[in-house]
């Protein structure tokens, strides 16, 4: 099954966003705090992307997909960004360095690498697919 | 979100009302920047209200971790619910940052 939402590269739509993952994800039978994990994960990307590869225009937008498969979650999250991010060339920045430099940023795809069991980007000519996968527990999915 | 100010004797709380996201968190980097200002040495954060943070809000608390010691201000966060206490776990924050479950405790630590 899949669950779809499309909205605006602005901020002010990322509550948004994570209600529609939040409600679509509500019959599964992960905990508040694993939920809000999940929804975490989501949201950090898609800041990063309405922030940084869409500098917050209105006329831009990105897709959020959910597909809910027997033994995986997938969220796909659809953009089409001219100079997608390199995550093969990303590496997690030290806690420590980031207290000593005062920096605001930096954390979100660290929190996204340490919720998601998977975290891959796709560019397929001009559409940039970030795809963010969780395996499902045996228990997770309500009968 | 919104942020309440309150001065009591020798305590400045700042409380935190719903969602710290990459669009609401430069309200809070605001109110930290306005402690600095004000010389405030006693700070609780009030979490009780606080119902999602994301590593934008996160950021605001860690980049002003050196200020703070800097200028010698002390701050306890206190009443953060389970996933908001989560979020700051995941990164370890927990050991960085003063977390209490009530204002009473929270007191105590300053």
């Amino acid at each position: 099954m899949t669950h779809s939402y499309k909205a605006t590269c602005i901020c002010d739509n990322l509550k948004s966003i994570r209600t529609f993952v939040e409600e679509t994800i509500a019959s599964l039978a992960f905990s508040e705090v694993e939920r809000n994990r999940l929804v975490l994960a989501v949201d950090e990307v898609c800041a990063n992307l309405i922030i940084h590869a869409h500098q917050c225009n209105p006329e831009d937008n990105i897709q959020i997909n959910i597909h809910q498969q027997e033994h995986q979650l997938i969220f796909e999250i659809i953009n089409r960004d001219h100079q997608p991010f390199d995550l093969k060339a990303y590496q997690n920045p030290p806690l420590s360095k980031i207290v000593q430099e005062r920096r605001k940023g930096g954390l979100g795809l660290v929190l996204v690498s340490e919720i998601m069991d998977d975290v891959s980007v796709n560019v397929k000519d001009d559409t940039c697919t970030w795809q963010l996968t969780k395996e499902l527990k045996s228990s997770t999915t309500k009968p | 979100m919104q942020i309440k100010e309150i001065e009591e004797e020798v305590f400045y709380t700042i409380q935190i009302f719903g969602d710290v996201d990459a669009a609401s968190s430069i309200n809070l980097d605001k109110a930290f920047d306005k402690v600095l200002s004000l010389k405030k040495e006693k700070i609780l954060v009030d979490c009780t209200h606080l119902d999602y943070i994301a590593s934008a809000g996160l950021g605001v608390f860690i980049s002003y971790i050196e200020p703070f010691k800097e200028k010698n201000i002390q701050f306890v966060l206190f009443g953060l619910n389970e996933k908001v206490k989560d979020v700051f776990q995941i990164l370890g924050l927990d050991n960085l940052l003063k977390m209490e479950d009530t204002e009473e405790a929270a007191k105590i630590h300053l």
